[in-house]
């Protein structure tokens, strides 16, 4: 055993006095360590204040002008100084909206892929695949989405949606208009790709988490393993998956790199799908360093302020979910 | 009969979709990658690495932006890592179940996947428009923004799984708390905590959004934190939107670099996350 404060001590002192001071010392050392973490786990909230704020302050010019119409205005003219967040705000949520729709049912089919039908030696390595895809940047999809995907719809997809949907009433007007190849299906589908991985990797842990022992009973009364996940593992699982899919939410909501490559930066709302549209963060990537003019600038803020409040919302949501359903099994 | 047949069937059916699905998943992630190698490896040569961006039509290399991604990594890291470290242990050692922890947990996880391009609105704000121009330095601070979450999650969930034994041991010695958790809790959770530290590096390396209005571009080579600086994915989101076919070559060139260091990144926290994390 080591007595630290023998350790410490200065030994061209007296013992009996340095070792009080020694003592002494560690005590003040002791005491700063704590109050310098405590700081830093402070210095957390304090960065999500500073966002807020300093979002809210930059903002301020824009929403003192504009008031509660730039929510629902669908301008966005730099040169009259007329701005309207309408249009970046459809545009995102109708990209996350396709994003969810196809990722959430695919993400839960491969979870369900991994934890029932997968060899165990196999899960691993698709577990660890799937995860990797999660960590490729967004720029990278970006530029594959630009230089390769795009095109390809171009190609085959648009056009089939096009003639295939041309003569039917609503969805006409919901496939009209050129293939452009970007746009806001394709800023959608490569959302898609993007949060695929955040959804399959949570609902992969939550549904291993359903007891085996519900699992085998089902099975032991003849279910068929569609029958185990419908009836078993969904609804043990349900409050997990959830919040699994509002974390993906937040993520294709928020997600910048990926859409501004491949959505066209068109400031309007249009019925088809197949038209160039801008979402929030696409919009501030693109114009932010070239706007001119303290309004244009703080609107631009504004257009951030609100991604932040809906992202916020939608994650505090998937978090609470989650550490609900962690105090459930721990 | 015909029930059980029918529910054989949309079994059948089921499986197989999910079975595609994750052929799917993967069939993307192997599409991607091939994408990338495949348009990359064409220009691929040393001169990337040795010379700067080019002028629009001629040829270049990409040492300015690589170099300047790699400094401000670093600066990132040196300021985000120390902020979440000791944000984490406060979590872990000190406050488990106090309220500041639960709510530091909340608001963490919350900036964990929060939209990086609000960190750079919140950057710009902060220190470019106080500054009155873009500089390295705000880059590097907005990095370790979207450092500090990274941090304090792994640290806390690391030291959290110290065994409580090794505490008392060290407490039974009379050891302060403070040389506790550096000396026996920090070496007990190393590997973890450096598997934090290299997710965040893999996490920011990428970051492209929170450096268009803090860092901005540089066309040339520059080293002062005062002033703008390249970085690759700036440069990479720059040149691939422009017509320049040299300038397309080389942004996919960068998006190679970036991807197969990310995985790299990757790979290595992952297996020196699943050694013993304690000892």
């Amino acid at each position: 055993m080591v007595d630290v404060a023998f350790e410490a001590q200065n030994l061209a002192h007296p013992p009996v006095a340095s070792r009080s001071k020694a003592l002494a010392k560690l005590r003040l050392a002791d005491a700063a360590f704590f109050q310098a973490t405590r700081g830093c786990a402070l210095a957390v909230l304090i960065i999500l204040g500073g966002i807020i704020v300093s979002l809210i302050y930059g903002a301020a010019p824009a929403l003192r002008q504009f008031g509660f119409g730039f929510l629902v205005s669908e301008r966005w003219n730099p040169v009259t100084e007329n701005f309207g967040a309408a249009a970046p705000v459809y545009g995102t949520l109708v990209t996350s909206f396709i994003a969810m729709l196809i990722a959430v049912p695919i993400g839960l089919l491969i979870a369900t892929f991994l934890t029932e039908l997968c060899p165990m030696w196999l899960r691993r390595p698709i577990g660890i695949a799937i995860e990797l895809l999660a960590g490729i940047p967004s720029i990278i999809y970006g530029i594959w989405g630009l230089f390769v995907f795009a095109p390809f719809l171009q190609r085959t997809l648009q056009p089939a949606l096009i003639s295939a949907f041309g003569d039917i009433p609503v969805l006409s007007s919901l496939f009209a208009g050129p293939p452009y190849g970007i746009g806001v299906l394709t800023a959608g589908l490569i959302l898609a790709i993007m949060v695929l991985p955040f959804i399959t990797s949570i609902s992969r842990d939550v549904f291993e988490a359903v007891p085996p022992v519900l699992k085998e009973a089902a099975y032991g009364i003849g279910c068929t393993t569609w029958e185990v996940v419908r009836n078993v593992v969904l609804p043990y699982a349900r409050t997990g998956v959830i919040g699994g899919v509002m974390l993906g939410l937040g993520r294709a909501l928020g997600e910048t790199m990926a859409v501004t490559f491949v959505i066209g930066n068109a400031h309007r709302i249009s019925a088809s799908l197949l038209a160039p549209g801008t979402t929030i963060s696409a919009t501030i990537a693109n114009e932010f360093t070239e706007a001119v003019g303290d309004l244009y600038t703080s609107s631009l803020i504004a257009l951030g302020l609100l991604l932040f409040v809906i992202t916020f919302i939608v994650l505090a949501a998937a978090r609470y979910l989650l550490l609900r359903l962690d105090q459930r099994i721990g | 009969m015909t029930l059980y047949r029918r529910r054989r069937v949309r079994n059948f059916v089921v499986m197989g979709l999910s079975l595609a699905a994750t052929a799917i998943g993967l069939g993307w992630l192997a599409l991607i990658l091939g994408a990338l190698v495949w348009e990359a490896f064409v220009g691929l040569s040393l001169s990337v690495f040795t010379e700067m961006t080019p002028p629009p039509g001629a040829s270049g290399g990409l040492l300015n932006p690589i170099v300047g991604s790699l400094i401000m990594t670093v600066i990132a890291v040196v300021i985000g890592t120390p902020l979440g470290m000791l944000a984490g242990t406060y979590m872990a050692e000190y406050g488990r179940h106090s309220r500041l922890t639960q709510v530091v947990r909340f608001i963490n996880d919350i900036l964990l996947s929060a939209p990086s391009i609000v960190v750079g609105l919140f950057v710009y704000e902060i220190l470019v428009y106080q500054a009155g121009h873009f500089s390295a330095l705000a880059g590097a601070v907005a990095l370790a923004v979207i450092v500090v979450p990274v941090v304090v999650r792994t640290t806390e969930d690391m030291l959290v799984l110290v065994p409580d034994t090794l505490r008392e041991a060290c407490a039974s010695i009379g050891m302060p708390r403070a040389r506790m958790i550096s000396h026996v809790c920090y070496r007990a959770a190393r590997a973890g905590l450096i598997t934090g530290v290299l997710l965040a590096v893999a996490r920011i390396s990428g970051e492209t959004a929170p450096l268009l209005f803090t860092a901005l571009n540089n066309q040339f080579f520059s080293l002062d934190l005062n002033a703008p600086m390249a970085s690759l994915p700036v440069v990479i989101f720059q040149f691939a939107l422009s017509p320049y076919k040299e300038w397309q070559a080389l942004a996919w060139i960068g998006a190679l670099i970036i991807t197969f260091g990310v995985l790299a990144l990757s790979i290595a926290a992952r297996a020196l996350g699943t050694k013993e994390t304690v000892l």
